[in-house]
């Protein structure tokens, strides 16, 4: 019995996770456009997008090789399991003895190096200028990433993210500058990483200053929607992440319970409410940077993340 | 002004190429009226343009770009439309024609060298060009512009045709500056036939260039904020910008006023309900733009994006006559409405703001003055507006004559020869974008490739015009 329920739990977070990632891009689109005093597309736009892609046919290049079909699935299928491991209404869930945080950002660089190989397959120049620009960008990222696992774990004493959640959210853990240092990295790595402004525009039409939209330019109709789904889930990923490790309040504990249970999801569902505004705000209120500022910035967050380890080593107080 | 025709052989059109290259006069126009080749300088210091005419022989002329490379692309254009050859030129590839075998793009050679390809069907939707980059990684060595895909035949649909017809064709020369285009037609039209339109013909003209200046600046700067994907300035401007083209439907019927400036005058009187509206207009606009110039001044990454970007070295702009805000944020002190100049703006009280630095920021800022001048210009012209009649009678009768108007990117000039029954024999328009385009493969030197857009914004050089 406890075995099925497990299974069901760790199914709901797999479906809870596919079904909001869409909603969730279409919220902070939404809002950037009320933002911006435009109407702005409904809720609902982006499954209708998605649905429609489904239905198109999929346009292959001549020249495109195997690798290029096959990405699409790989790349959607790596990110939907490492959104599925993020904690989100519920810790201790049956796979969470593999949601290492490591694993976590090796799963998703995993997806990118793919992508970037599509990108160079169908033998573009939009592809190439995407793929170089996103491993330009990932080399910086990663290292950030890791350090500031490197930070948190540290303090949590485990990179497995149902104990860093749980420590998060005991009385043990207190003010300390390395998190908030940690915050403010992983809140760079995380706009870096999901390609939104200050770094890349999800919205332009500019095929010269793309970076993710010019590596999967080539591809059209179901490729294309699982690339878009993907992303989502990205986004999605990222925000709960941040939501898991700073603000892990209403997560129902590793017990059976239903009213736990929906206090967690409803949480879930506030925060990413909050952190989709956040993030539309800022978005709204910055212009892109210059390709070459991006080394500069996501080098800001590995300092940062460096700190953040090197001041905990200073001091357990930090 | 003074308008000067002369008629040379080839020691005085080789001596005006060495004026041209020597720079003491100005390139306004290069064209064909076969047999005869034409073309138009202005003395800048004076703002006397003298229009000069070599015969052909056996089908050639003395090319004039192999000392002053402005003229480079008017010469193949002529030999594309009117099959006349320039002898001695030093690019003899097409331009407009697009029959030809495949298109030789010019060279840059080196170890790291790479070509990107762009257009001319983009991902968003704009006018068709295709551009050749040459790239180091990020960095641009070279951009070449192959325009010609909105080739219409206009001037050659102007051919036989009445005056009022060309009117219209004038006018979708360049869709967004329609105006521009009807108004430097019937001024060329009107010095042809030796008339004035009436006063007040002449004052609603005005009105509706500025409408059409600010609408279009108000769209640019936008525009340029949001290829630095600082949407929230695109979304402001966006708002001004239908408000001003509002107030011009409520004014004349027309949201772009298209085909109201005809030769002679104007088609229709402003409607008396439009003027409150375009009053509203303008507390609305002194109201908003000057947050909207704050914001824009004030987001540090946003002046990241623009400064110091895509520079124009004033020494180009005067060497091409760039005009319009390319021309005046490269220290370029040349607009069409002061000199050589037409009425009413010689009744009236403006600047032409001008800036050194010729970069993208100063672009911008050409056009936020220049927005401040035009709603001065529309609260006086709304005040001086005298009654009385819109337009006159046409006399049939032979002639040529050339006019250059402001549009909102710069001058329109427009030629045109009529036949003894008043048609037209021939009608040469000329956009601001022929001198801009190459400028703009200047200004990308040394910029990142994903700084293109950004440029290639602020220039917001016609295709449809050029190409004609």
């Amino acid at each position: 019995m406890a075995v099925i329920t497990d299974f069901a739990l760790q199914g709901a977070q797999m479906l809870l996770v596919l079904l909001m990632a869409p909603l969730l891009t279409g919220l902070v689109r939404k809002m950037k456009a009320r933002l911006l005093s435009r109407q702005g597309p409904p809720l609902l736009q982006p499954y209708r997008d998605l649905l429609r892609l489904m239905r198109k046919d999929a346009v292959l290049a001549d020249n495109a090789s195997w690798l290029f079909r096959v990405i699409p699935y790989l790349v959607f299928a790596a990110t939907w399991v490492a959104a599925s491991l993020v904690p989100t209404f519920r810790s201790g869930l049956l796979f969470s003895w593999t949601a290492d945080l490591i694993a976590i950002i090796a799963v998703l660089g995993s997806a990118r190096f793919f992508l970037a190989l599509a990108g160079l397959d169908a033998g573009t120049s939009f592809g190439g200028i995407g793929s170089s620009r996103e491993v330009m960008i990932s080399s910086l990222a990663e290292p950030a990433m890791l350090m500031i696992v490197f930070a948190i774990a540290l303090i949590a004493g485990s990179t497995q993210l149902s104990t860093m959640a749980a420590f998060m959210n005991s009385a043990e853990v207190g003010l300390r500058v390395s998190l908030g240092l940690a915050l403010i990295a992983l809140t760079i790595v995380a706009v870096a990483e999901n390609a939104r402004i200050p770094v890349d525009n999800p919205a332009t039409h500019l095929e010269l200053t793309m970076v993710h939209e010019a590596m999967v330019l080539e591809y059209s109709g179901r490729h294309l929607a699982l690339i878009e789904l993907a992303a989502s889930l990205k986004l999605l990923l990222y925000i709960s992440l941040i939501a898991c490790l700073f603000a892990p309040w209403g997560i129902s504990p590793a017990i059976i319970a239903p009213l736990p249970i929906l206090i967690g999801v409803a949480a879930y569902i506030g925060k990413l409410t909050v952190l989709g505004a956040l993030l539309a705000l800022f978005e709204t209120s910055i212009a892109k940077m210059r390709v070459f500022r991006v080394p500069e910035f996501l080098g800001a967050a590995l300092m940062l993340a460096l700190l953040a380890t090197l001041l905990r080593f200073v001091s357990g107080s930090f | 002004m003074t308008l000067s025709h002369e008629t040379v052989n080839v020691d005085g059109w080789l001596e005006a190429g060495d004026r041209l290259a020597g720079g003491s006069l100005t390139l306004l126009g290069l064209w064909a009226d076969p047999p005869n080749v034409k073309m138009a300088m202005l003395d800048e210091a004076s703002g006397d343009i003298n229009i000069i005419t070599y015969a052909c022989r056996h089908g050639q002329y003395p090319a004039v770009g192999v000392k002053h490379p402005p003229a480079i692309r008017l010469e193949r254009a002529i030999r594309d439309l009117h099959k006349l050859d320039a002898i001695g030129a030093s690019d003899t590839r097409p331009w407009l024609k697009h029959t030809a075998p495949p298109y030789e793009f010019l060279a840059a050679e080196g170890e790291a060298l790479h070509q990107i390809a762009v257009g001319p069907v983009h991902a968003g939707i704009i006018e068709p060009g295709h551009f050749r980059f040459t790239a180091n990684g990020e960095f641009l060595v070279r951009l070449e512009a192959r325009l010609g895909y909105v080739h219409r035949g206009i001037e050659a649909s102007m051919v036989g045709v009445t005056l009022d017809r060309a009117a219209m064709f004038a006018a979708r020369g360049s869709g967004d500056s329609t105006v521009a285009y009807g108004l430097a037609f019937a001024l060329a039209a009107e010095t042809a036939l030796g008339i004035a339109a009436p006063r007040r013909a002449i004052y609603l003209r005005a009105l509706m260039a500025e409408l059409e200046r600010l609408a279009n600046h108000f769209g640019d700067i936008g525009a340029i904020c949001n290829d630095a994907s600082f949407s929230l300035m695109h979304a402001q401007c966006g708002i001004l910008r239908e408000l001003t083209l509002r107030a011009a439907e409520a004014c004349f019927s027309h949201r772009l006023m298209m085909d109201l400036i005809v030769p002679g005058g104007v088609a229709r009187d402003i409607n008396e309900d439009g003027v409150a509206q375009l009053r509203a207009l303008l507390a609305e606009v002194r109201r908003v733009f000057p947050h909207l110039t704050e914001l824009y001044d004030n987001t540090a990454s946003l002046q990241d994006r623009t400064v110091t970007t895509g520079s124009v070295k004033p020494e180009y702009a005067r060497q091409f006559g760039a005009g319009g805000f390319v021309g005046r944020a490269s220290g370029r002190d040349f607009d069409a409405r002061r000199r050589p100049g037409y009425a009413p703006y010689d009744a009236l009280k403006f600047d032409v703001p001008v800036l050194t630095a010729g970069d993208v920021n100063a672009r911008v800022w050409i056009r936020i003055r220049e927005v401040e001048q035009s709603l001065a210009l529309v609260e006086q012209i709304l005040a001086a507006l005298p009654q009385g009649d819109l337009r006159i009678d046409l006399p049939s009768r032979g002639g040529d004559g050339l006019a250059l108007a402001e549009a909102f990117r710069g001058d329109v000039l427009v030629w045109l020869r009529l036949a003894d029954d008043g048609s037209v024999a021939r009608c040469h328009l000329r956009d601001a974008s022929w001198f801009q385009w190459p400028l703009l493969e200047t200004a990308v030197e040394g910029n990142i490739v994903a700084d293109f857009p950004l440029c290639n914004k602020s220039f917001n050089c016609s295709y449809a015009g050029h190409d004609l």
